[in-house]
Protein backbone atom coordinates (compact mmCIF):
# COMPACT_ATOMS: atom_id res chain seq x y z
CA UNK A 1 0.00 0.00 0.00
CA UNK A 2 1.46 3.29 -1.10
CA UNK A 3 -1.25 5.22 0.71
CA UNK A 4 -0.06 7.84 3.80
CA UNK A 5 -1.74 7.51 6.75
CA UNK A 6 -3.35 10.99 6.06
CA UNK A 7 -4.97 9.70 2.92
CA UNK A 8 -6.12 6.90 4.48
CA UNK A 9 -8.17 8.85 6.80
CA UNK A 10 -9.15 11.27 4.36
CA UNK A 11 -9.54 9.22 1.36
CA UNK A 12 -13.03 7.76 2.43
CA UNK A 13 -14.42 11.01 3.27
CA UNK A 14 -15.45 11.95 -0.24
CA UNK A 15 -13.23 10.11 -2.97
CA UNK A 16 -13.58 6.47 -1.58
CA UNK A 17 -16.59 6.98 0.60
CA UNK A 18 -18.20 3.64 1.58
CA UNK A 19 -21.92 4.75 1.87
CA UNK A 20 -21.69 6.76 -1.99
CA UNK A 21 -19.20 4.95 -3.77
CA UNK A 22 -18.81 1.40 -2.27
CA UNK A 23 -22.80 1.25 -1.66
CA UNK A 24 -22.30 -0.03 1.94
CA UNK A 25 -24.48 0.61 5.19
CA UNK A 26 -27.01 2.27 3.10
CA UNK A 27 -29.57 -0.14 5.78
CA UNK A 28 -28.52 2.24 8.49
CA UNK A 29 -28.15 5.10 7.01
CA UNK A 30 -31.95 5.02 6.46
CA UNK A 31 -33.02 3.85 9.72
CA UNK A 32 -30.87 6.54 12.10
CA UNK A 33 -30.69 9.77 9.80
CA UNK A 34 -34.06 11.30 11.00
CA UNK A 35 -32.55 13.15 13.74
CA UNK A 36 -28.84 14.59 14.07
CA UNK A 37 -28.21 13.96 17.59
CA UNK A 38 -29.08 9.75 16.85
CA UNK A 39 -27.07 10.06 13.29
CA UNK A 40 -23.95 11.60 15.57
CA UNK A 41 -23.96 8.52 18.01
CA UNK A 42 -24.05 5.83 15.32
CA UNK A 43 -21.57 7.18 13.85
CA UNK A 44 -19.44 7.34 16.64
CA UNK A 45 -20.83 4.07 17.58
CA UNK A 46 -19.40 2.47 13.85
CA UNK A 47 -16.42 4.23 13.85
CA UNK A 48 -15.65 2.62 17.17
CA UNK A 49 -16.73 -1.17 16.13
CA UNK A 50 -14.81 -0.35 12.69
CA UNK A 51 -11.33 0.95 13.89
CA UNK A 52 -11.69 -2.12 16.86
CA UNK A 53 -12.49 -4.20 14.90
CA UNK A 54 -10.47 -3.72 11.98
CA UNK A 55 -7.49 -3.34 14.60
CA UNK A 56 -8.25 -7.10 15.98
CA UNK A 57 -8.93 -8.60 12.89
CA UNK A 58 -5.18 -7.39 11.60
CA UNK A 59 -3.61 -8.70 14.62
CA UNK A 60 -4.78 -12.18 13.92
CA UNK A 61 -4.70 -12.04 10.67
CA UNK A 62 -1.90 -14.58 10.15
CA UNK A 63 -3.57 -16.95 12.88
CA UNK A 64 -7.31 -17.04 11.20
CA UNK A 65 -8.02 -19.90 9.31
CA UNK A 66 -8.92 -19.11 5.33
CA UNK A 67 -12.05 -21.98 6.05
CA UNK A 68 -13.65 -19.93 8.91
CA UNK A 69 -12.45 -16.38 8.81
CA UNK A 70 -15.59 -14.39 7.93
CA UNK A 71 -17.02 -16.57 10.99
CA UNK A 72 -13.67 -15.34 13.29
CA UNK A 73 -14.31 -11.54 11.74
CA UNK A 74 -18.04 -11.79 12.62
CA UNK A 75 -17.29 -13.37 15.88
CA UNK A 76 -14.89 -9.95 16.85
CA UNK A 77 -17.36 -7.65 15.42
CA UNK A 78 -20.17 -8.60 17.31
CA UNK A 79 -18.82 -8.81 20.60
CA UNK A 80 -17.52 -4.74 19.50
CA UNK A 81 -20.94 -4.00 18.94
CA UNK A 82 -22.49 -5.91 22.58
CA UNK A 83 -19.70 -3.89 24.36
CA UNK A 84 -20.97 -0.73 22.25
CA UNK A 85 -24.74 -1.17 23.00
CA UNK A 86 -24.20 -2.49 26.51
CA UNK A 87 -22.01 1.06 27.35
CA UNK A 88 -24.68 3.21 25.32
CA UNK A 89 -27.33 1.42 27.16
CA UNK A 90 -26.00 2.60 30.74
CA UNK A 91 -24.78 6.21 30.14
CA UNK A 92 -26.44 7.07 27.11
CA UNK A 93 -30.00 5.77 28.03
CA UNK A 94 -32.38 7.94 26.35
CA UNK A 95 -30.38 7.69 22.89
CA UNK A 96 -29.83 4.25 23.13
CA UNK A 97 -34.07 4.12 23.58
CA UNK A 98 -34.12 5.75 20.10
CA UNK A 99 -31.45 3.97 18.45
CA UNK A 100 -32.75 0.80 19.94
CA UNK A 101 -32.32 -2.43 17.33
CA UNK A 102 -29.73 -0.06 15.15
CA UNK A 103 -27.29 -0.33 17.60
CA UNK A 104 -27.40 -4.48 17.47
CA UNK A 105 -27.49 -4.08 13.53
CA UNK A 106 -24.37 -2.87 13.24
CA UNK A 107 -22.90 -6.27 13.22
CA UNK A 108 -24.72 -6.31 9.89
CA UNK A 109 -23.55 -2.89 8.42
CA UNK A 110 -21.64 -4.03 5.39
CA UNK A 111 -18.84 -1.23 6.17
CA UNK A 112 -17.45 -3.02 9.05
CA UNK A 113 -17.55 -6.68 7.44
CA UNK A 114 -16.05 -5.09 3.80
CA UNK A 115 -13.01 -3.15 5.44
CA UNK A 116 -12.21 -6.31 7.51
CA UNK A 117 -12.42 -8.05 4.05
CA UNK A 118 -10.97 -6.21 1.92
CA UNK A 119 -8.54 -4.62 4.04
CA UNK A 120 -7.56 -5.69 7.75
CA UNK A 121 -6.98 -9.23 6.50
CA UNK A 122 -4.32 -7.89 4.19
CA UNK A 123 -2.66 -4.89 6.17
CA UNK A 124 -0.96 -4.92 9.18
CA UNK A 125 -3.08 -3.49 12.84
CA UNK A 126 -2.18 0.41 12.71
CA UNK A 127 -2.89 0.72 9.17
CA UNK A 128 -6.24 -0.76 9.77
CA UNK A 129 -7.23 0.96 12.61
CA UNK A 130 -6.71 4.10 10.92
CA UNK A 131 -8.43 2.68 8.26
CA UNK A 132 -11.53 1.73 10.11
CA UNK A 133 -11.62 5.31 11.84
CA UNK A 134 -11.61 6.85 7.71
CA UNK A 135 -14.41 4.52 6.41
CA UNK A 136 -16.78 5.54 10.12
CA UNK A 137 -16.33 9.27 9.56
CA UNK A 138 -16.58 8.42 5.72
CA UNK A 139 -20.14 6.92 6.86
CA UNK A 140 -21.10 9.49 9.43
CA UNK A 141 -20.09 12.69 7.32
CA UNK A 142 -23.29 11.19 4.98
CA UNK A 143 -25.21 10.32 7.96
CA UNK A 144 -25.08 14.00 9.03
CA UNK A 145 -25.36 15.52 5.87
CA UNK A 146 -28.68 13.25 5.43
CA UNK A 147 -29.41 14.11 9.05
CA UNK A 148 -29.03 17.52 8.56
CA UNK A 149 -31.50 17.57 5.36
CA UNK A 150 -33.95 15.37 6.88
CA UNK A 151 -34.20 16.88 10.25
CA UNK A 152 -34.05 20.78 9.40
CA UNK A 153 -36.74 19.93 6.89
CA UNK A 154 -38.80 17.45 8.59
CA UNK A 155 -39.46 18.82 11.83
CA UNK A 156 -37.91 22.03 12.05
CA UNK A 157 -34.81 21.12 14.21
CA UNK A 158 -31.29 21.07 14.03
CA UNK A 159 -30.04 18.32 16.96
CA UNK A 160 -33.22 19.41 18.90
CA UNK A 161 -33.41 23.08 18.55
CA UNK A 162 -36.04 24.57 17.21
CA UNK A 163 -35.12 26.36 14.11
CA UNK A 164 -37.85 26.44 12.08
CA UNK A 165 -41.16 26.75 14.49
CA UNK A 166 -43.59 24.05 13.38
CA UNK A 167 -47.27 24.42 13.04
CA UNK A 168 -48.00 21.87 15.56
CA UNK A 169 -46.48 24.41 17.43
CA UNK A 170 -47.94 27.45 16.44
CA UNK A 171 -45.44 28.56 14.57
CA UNK A 172 -45.36 29.18 10.45
CA UNK A 173 -43.25 26.23 8.96
CA UNK A 174 -45.42 23.12 7.86
CA UNK A 175 -43.10 20.24 8.34
CA UNK A 176 -42.23 17.71 5.24
CA UNK A 177 -43.19 14.63 6.63
CA UNK A 178 -41.90 12.59 4.15
CA UNK A 179 -38.69 13.28 5.34
CA UNK A 180 -39.06 11.98 8.52
CA UNK A 181 -39.83 8.56 7.00
CA UNK A 182 -37.06 6.55 6.26
CA UNK A 183 -37.68 6.21 2.26
CA UNK A 184 -36.75 10.14 1.87
CA UNK A 185 -32.98 8.92 2.83
CA UNK A 186 -33.00 7.17 -0.38
CA UNK A 187 -33.72 10.27 -2.30
CA UNK A 188 -31.21 12.37 -0.42
CA UNK A 189 -28.52 10.04 -0.86
CA UNK A 190 -29.39 9.51 -4.46
CA UNK A 191 -28.62 13.09 -4.84
CA UNK A 192 -25.51 13.55 -3.02
CA UNK A 193 -24.32 10.61 -4.69
CA UNK A 194 -25.57 12.44 -8.31
CA UNK A 195 -23.76 15.32 -6.63
CA UNK A 196 -20.42 14.05 -5.70
CA UNK A 197 -20.19 12.17 -9.13
CA UNK A 198 -20.59 15.87 -10.78
CA UNK A 199 -18.22 16.58 -8.76
CA UNK A 200 -15.59 13.87 -9.12
CA UNK A 201 -16.64 12.16 -12.64
CA UNK A 202 -14.05 9.70 -12.39
CA UNK A 203 -16.42 8.00 -9.32
CA UNK A 204 -18.74 7.40 -12.17
CA UNK A 205 -18.84 3.66 -12.81
CA UNK A 206 -18.73 2.48 -16.38
CA UNK A 207 -21.46 1.09 -18.29
CA UNK A 208 -21.86 -2.52 -17.98
CA UNK A 209 -23.84 -2.53 -21.03
CA UNK A 210 -23.73 -0.41 -24.43
CA UNK A 211 -27.31 0.82 -26.51
CA UNK A 212 -26.67 -0.19 -29.36
CA UNK A 213 -27.87 1.27 -31.82
CA UNK A 214 -30.18 -0.75 -34.73
CA UNK A 215 -29.44 0.72 -38.42
CA UNK A 216 -32.48 1.43 -40.05
CA UNK A 217 -32.99 -0.51 -43.21
CA UNK B 1 -1.12 -12.32 19.18
CA UNK B 2 1.78 -11.58 17.37
CA UNK B 3 2.70 -12.69 13.44
CA UNK B 4 4.94 -15.93 14.84
CA UNK B 5 8.55 -15.93 14.05
CA UNK B 6 9.42 -19.99 12.79
CA UNK B 7 13.13 -19.34 14.01
CA UNK B 8 11.86 -18.54 17.92
CA UNK B 9 12.01 -21.05 20.30
CA UNK B 10 8.44 -21.87 21.63
CA UNK B 11 7.12 -24.25 24.71
CA UNK B 12 4.23 -24.69 26.32
CA UNK B 13 0.45 -26.24 24.63
CA UNK B 14 -0.27 -22.89 23.52
CA UNK B 15 2.50 -21.60 21.70
CA UNK B 16 2.48 -25.64 19.79
CA UNK B 17 -0.99 -24.52 18.60
CA UNK B 18 0.43 -21.25 17.69
CA UNK B 19 3.12 -22.47 14.99
CA UNK B 20 0.22 -24.86 13.47
CA UNK B 21 0.10 -24.17 9.97
CA UNK B 22 -2.55 -21.31 9.70
CA UNK B 23 -5.17 -23.37 7.56
CA UNK B 24 -4.43 -27.33 9.46
CA UNK B 25 -7.64 -28.51 10.90
CA UNK B 26 -6.38 -28.31 14.55
CA UNK B 27 -5.19 -24.68 14.55
CA UNK B 28 -8.84 -23.91 13.42
CA UNK B 29 -10.34 -25.39 15.88
CA UNK B 30 -8.03 -23.99 18.43
CA UNK B 31 -8.92 -20.61 16.53
CA UNK B 32 -12.05 -20.91 17.13
CA UNK B 33 -12.06 -22.22 20.60
CA UNK B 34 -9.90 -19.36 22.05
CA UNK B 35 -11.59 -16.79 19.89
CA UNK B 36 -14.86 -17.46 21.44
CA UNK B 37 -13.68 -17.78 24.90
CA UNK B 38 -12.15 -14.71 24.94
CA UNK B 39 -15.21 -12.94 22.78
CA UNK B 40 -17.70 -14.42 25.48
CA UNK B 41 -15.50 -13.60 28.76
CA UNK B 42 -15.40 -9.55 27.43
CA UNK B 43 -19.19 -9.73 26.35
CA UNK B 44 -20.14 -11.16 29.75
CA UNK B 45 -17.86 -8.68 31.51
CA UNK B 46 -19.07 -6.08 29.97
CA UNK B 47 -22.76 -6.94 30.69
CA UNK B 48 -22.66 -7.67 34.15
CA UNK B 49 -20.29 -4.89 34.72
CA UNK B 50 -22.60 -2.71 33.54
CA UNK B 51 -26.06 -4.15 34.50
CA UNK B 52 -26.64 -2.23 38.08
CA UNK B 53 -26.46 1.04 36.15
CA UNK B 54 -28.76 -0.01 33.27
CA UNK B 55 -30.91 -1.09 36.02
CA UNK B 56 -30.86 2.30 37.49
CA UNK B 57 -31.18 4.52 34.47
CA UNK B 58 -34.42 2.28 33.24
CA UNK B 59 -36.37 2.76 36.77
CA UNK B 60 -35.03 6.08 36.67
CA UNK B 61 -36.88 6.52 33.25
CA UNK B 62 -40.24 5.02 34.40
CA UNK B 63 -40.22 7.09 37.49
CA UNK B 64 -39.75 10.21 35.39
CA UNK B 65 -42.46 9.17 33.24
CA UNK B 66 -44.69 8.74 36.19
CA UNK B 67 -43.46 12.47 37.98
CA UNK B 68 -44.32 13.77 34.66
CA UNK B 69 -48.15 12.75 34.43
CA UNK B 70 -48.74 13.70 37.68
CA UNK B 71 -47.26 17.18 37.30
CA UNK B 72 -44.43 16.58 39.23
CA UNK B 73 -41.80 16.75 37.32
CA UNK B 74 -39.33 19.46 36.12
CA UNK B 75 -35.86 19.36 34.68
CA UNK B 76 -32.82 18.99 37.30
CA UNK B 77 -35.21 17.42 40.35
CA UNK B 78 -34.22 14.74 42.10
CA UNK B 79 -36.14 12.69 40.54
CA UNK B 80 -35.64 9.72 43.23
CA UNK B 81 -36.67 11.75 46.17
CA UNK B 82 -39.90 13.07 44.19
CA UNK B 83 -40.93 9.72 43.51
CA UNK B 84 -40.41 8.59 47.12
CA UNK B 85 -44.17 10.69 47.74
CA UNK B 86 -45.64 7.98 45.60
CA UNK B 87 -46.84 5.31 47.40
CA UNK B 88 -46.62 2.00 44.87
CA UNK B 89 -49.55 -0.03 45.35
CA UNK B 90 -50.41 -3.61 43.52
CA UNK B 91 -53.96 -3.85 42.28
CA UNK B 92 -55.40 -7.24 41.59
CA UNK B 93 -57.93 -5.91 38.71
CA UNK B 94 -60.96 -8.10 39.01
CA UNK B 95 -61.96 -7.16 42.28
CA UNK B 96 -60.61 -3.95 42.50
CA UNK B 97 -58.81 -4.24 45.55
CA UNK B 98 -55.07 -4.20 46.81
CA UNK B 99 -53.51 -7.23 46.78
CA UNK B 100 -50.76 -7.06 49.40
CA UNK B 101 -49.24 -10.18 49.08
CA UNK B 102 -47.08 -8.91 46.10
CA UNK B 103 -44.41 -6.18 47.17
CA UNK B 104 -45.22 -3.13 44.58
CA UNK B 105 -41.62 -2.16 44.83
CA UNK B 106 -40.56 -5.19 42.91
CA UNK B 107 -43.59 -6.27 41.49
CA UNK B 108 -42.91 -6.42 37.63
CA UNK B 109 -46.41 -6.07 35.73
CA UNK B 110 -44.52 -6.79 32.16
CA UNK B 111 -43.44 -10.01 33.39
CA UNK B 112 -46.63 -10.93 34.77
CA UNK B 113 -48.58 -10.35 31.63
CA UNK B 114 -46.81 -13.76 30.03
CA UNK B 115 -46.95 -15.29 33.44
CA UNK B 116 -50.23 -18.34 33.40
CA UNK B 117 -50.01 -18.04 37.05
CA UNK B 118 -50.75 -14.16 37.01
CA UNK B 119 -52.81 -13.67 33.55
CA UNK B 120 -55.32 -14.51 31.70
CA UNK B 121 -56.21 -14.70 27.74
CA UNK B 122 -58.00 -11.80 26.33
CA UNK B 123 -60.67 -12.93 24.18
CA UNK B 124 -62.16 -9.47 23.64
CA UNK B 125 -59.32 -7.30 23.25
CA UNK B 126 -60.10 -4.00 22.27
CA UNK B 127 -56.71 -3.01 23.25
CA UNK B 128 -54.86 -5.85 21.13
CA UNK B 129 -52.49 -6.68 24.27
CA UNK B 130 -53.13 -10.72 24.09
CA UNK B 131 -52.61 -11.55 27.62
CA UNK B 132 -53.57 -9.39 30.24
CA UNK B 133 -52.10 -9.45 33.79
CA UNK B 134 -54.81 -9.74 36.51
CA UNK B 135 -52.32 -7.80 38.95
CA UNK B 136 -51.01 -4.32 38.23
CA UNK B 137 -48.68 -1.51 40.27
CA UNK B 138 -50.56 1.76 40.52
CA UNK B 139 -49.19 4.94 41.79
CA UNK B 140 -50.78 6.83 44.52
CA UNK B 141 -49.71 10.41 45.60
CA UNK B 142 -51.55 11.16 49.14
CA UNK B 143 -51.65 15.03 50.23
CA UNK B 144 -50.80 16.27 53.68
CA UNK B 145 -53.90 14.52 55.36
CA UNK B 146 -53.09 11.23 53.95
CA UNK B 147 -56.11 11.15 51.14
CA UNK B 148 -55.45 10.42 48.20
CA UNK B 149 -54.45 13.40 45.69
CA UNK B 150 -53.55 11.64 42.51
CA UNK B 151 -53.77 7.98 41.05
CA UNK B 152 -51.03 7.19 38.35
CA UNK B 153 -52.33 4.16 36.53
CA UNK B 154 -50.24 2.29 33.71
CA UNK B 155 -51.81 1.82 30.40
CA UNK B 156 -50.91 -0.26 27.29
CA UNK B 157 -52.13 -1.03 23.66
CA UNK B 158 -51.52 -1.39 20.07
CA UNK B 159 -51.66 1.55 17.92
CA UNK B 160 -50.18 0.99 13.74
CA UNK B 161 -47.28 -0.03 14.34
CA UNK B 162 -46.70 -0.63 18.13
CA UNK B 163 -47.63 -1.21 21.70
CA UNK B 164 -48.01 1.93 23.30
CA UNK B 165 -46.75 1.92 27.00
CA UNK B 166 -47.75 4.94 29.09
CA UNK B 167 -49.72 6.27 32.14
CA UNK B 168 -53.10 7.64 33.28
CA UNK B 169 -52.86 10.35 35.98
CA UNK B 170 -56.49 10.58 37.45
CA UNK B 171 -57.94 13.03 40.07
CA UNK B 172 -58.47 11.97 43.53
CA UNK B 173 -62.42 11.39 42.45
CA UNK B 174 -60.69 8.50 39.79
CA UNK B 175 -62.85 10.00 36.79
CA UNK B 176 -61.24 13.81 36.31
CA UNK B 177 -58.47 13.31 34.34
CA UNK B 178 -55.05 15.13 35.36
CA UNK B 179 -52.80 13.58 32.69
CA UNK B 180 -51.58 11.03 30.07
CA UNK B 181 -48.59 9.99 28.65
CA UNK B 182 -47.00 7.50 26.92
CA UNK B 183 -43.09 6.43 27.57
CA UNK B 184 -42.73 3.76 24.94
CA UNK B 185 -43.92 3.10 21.68
CA UNK B 186 -42.90 2.70 17.98
CA UNK B 187 -45.88 5.12 16.11
CA UNK B 188 -45.14 7.11 12.51
CA UNK B 189 -42.25 9.71 13.57
CA UNK B 190 -44.62 13.26 12.40
CA UNK B 191 -48.06 11.69 12.62
CA UNK B 192 -48.72 8.90 15.01
CA UNK B 193 -45.91 9.56 17.24
CA UNK B 194 -47.41 12.93 18.07
CA UNK B 195 -48.75 11.61 20.75
CA UNK B 196 -45.58 12.94 22.81
CA UNK B 197 -46.57 16.13 21.51
CA UNK B 198 -47.05 18.47 24.26
CA UNK B 199 -50.05 20.56 23.22
CA UNK B 200 -51.69 17.22 22.31
CA UNK B 201 -51.19 16.01 25.92
CA UNK B 202 -52.21 19.35 27.22
CA UNK B 203 -55.66 18.45 25.52
CA UNK B 204 -56.11 15.43 28.10
CA UNK B 205 -56.19 17.40 31.38
CA UNK B 206 -59.53 18.31 32.66
CA UNK B 207 -61.66 15.35 30.78
CA UNK B 208 -64.01 13.12 32.80
CA UNK B 209 -63.60 9.02 32.26
CA UNK B 210 -67.71 8.71 33.21
CA UNK B 211 -70.87 10.44 33.28
CA UNK B 212 -72.60 11.32 36.07
CA UNK B 213 -74.59 7.55 35.57
CA UNK B 214 -71.11 6.11 35.66
CA UNK B 215 -71.66 5.26 31.81
CA UNK B 216 -67.37 5.35 30.29
CA UNK B 217 -68.02 8.38 27.42
CA UNK B 218 -64.38 9.21 27.08
CA UNK B 219 -63.24 9.19 23.78
CA UNK B 220 -60.58 9.79 21.57
CA UNK B 221 -62.16 11.06 18.01
CA UNK B 222 -62.39 13.45 15.40
CA UNK B 223 -66.19 14.67 16.57
CA UNK B 224 -67.13 15.17 19.95
CA UNK B 225 -69.31 12.08 20.97
CA UNK B 226 -73.41 12.88 22.02
CA UNK B 227 -72.09 12.81 25.61
CA UNK B 228 -70.45 16.05 25.18
CA UNK B 229 -66.66 17.74 24.87
CA UNK B 230 -65.79 16.71 28.29
CA UNK B 231 -65.08 13.13 27.69
CA UNK B 232 -63.77 13.90 24.18
CA UNK B 233 -60.28 14.14 22.95
CA UNK B 234 -59.52 15.23 19.49
CA UNK B 235 -58.15 12.42 17.39
CA UNK B 236 -54.63 13.60 16.24
CA UNK B 237 -54.86 14.55 12.23
CA UNK B 238 -53.03 11.97 9.96
CA UNK B 239 -53.13 9.00 12.52
CA UNK B 240 -56.23 7.75 12.78
CA UNK B 241 -55.08 4.51 13.54
CA UNK B 242 -52.89 5.64 16.31
CA UNK B 243 -56.11 7.68 17.56
CA UNK B 244 -58.24 4.47 17.40
CA UNK B 245 -55.81 2.69 19.26
CA UNK B 246 -55.27 5.33 21.59
CA UNK B 247 -58.78 4.98 22.27
CA UNK B 248 -59.33 1.32 22.51
CA UNK B 249 -56.38 1.16 25.05
CA UNK B 250 -58.13 4.11 27.16
CA UNK B 251 -61.35 2.97 26.67
CA UNK B 252 -60.20 -0.72 27.82
CA UNK B 253 -58.42 -0.29 30.97
CA UNK B 254 -60.54 2.23 32.12
CA UNK B 255 -63.71 0.13 31.68
CA UNK B 256 -64.42 -3.21 33.73
CA UNK B 257 -62.12 -5.42 32.14
CA UNK B 258 -59.33 -2.69 33.39
CA UNK B 259 -59.37 -0.69 36.53
CA UNK B 260 -63.45 0.05 36.23
CA UNK B 261 -64.04 -2.16 39.79
CA UNK B 262 -60.93 -0.56 41.19
CA UNK B 263 -62.20 2.90 39.74
CA UNK B 264 -65.31 2.40 41.13
CA UNK B 265 -64.13 1.10 44.91
CA UNK B 266 -62.20 3.92 44.96
CA UNK B 267 -65.71 6.13 44.53
CA UNK B 268 -67.43 3.98 46.85
CA UNK B 269 -64.93 4.80 49.52
CA UNK B 270 -64.34 1.02 49.93
CA UNK B 271 -60.13 1.49 48.99
CA UNK B 272 -58.21 4.87 50.33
Amino acid sequence: MSQTRKEMLTDPLVDNNPITLQVLGICSALAVTSSMQVALVMTLAVTFVTAFASMFISMLRNHIPSSIRIIVQMVIIASLVIVVDQFLKAFAYEISKTLSVFVGLIITNCIVMGRAEAFAMKNPPVASFIDGIGNGLGYGLILMLVGFIRELFGAGSLFGITVFETVNNGGWYVPNGMLLLPPSAFFIIGLIIWAFRSWKPQQVEKREYKIQTVEAH
Amino acid sequence: MHDTDPQEKRSGLFRRFIDLPTDSVPKTIFVAVALCLVASMVVSAAAVSLRPIQAVNSLKDKQINILEVAGRYEPGVDVAAVFAEFEPRVVELASGTFADEFDAATFDDRAAASDPELSIALEDDPASITRQSKYVTVYLLRDATGAIDKLVLPIHGYGLWSTLYGFIALEEDGNDIFGLQFYQHGETPGLGAEVDNPRWKALWPGKRLSDEDGVLQITVDKTAPPAGADYHVDALAGATLTSVGVNNLVRFWMGEAGFGPFLSNLKSGEIS
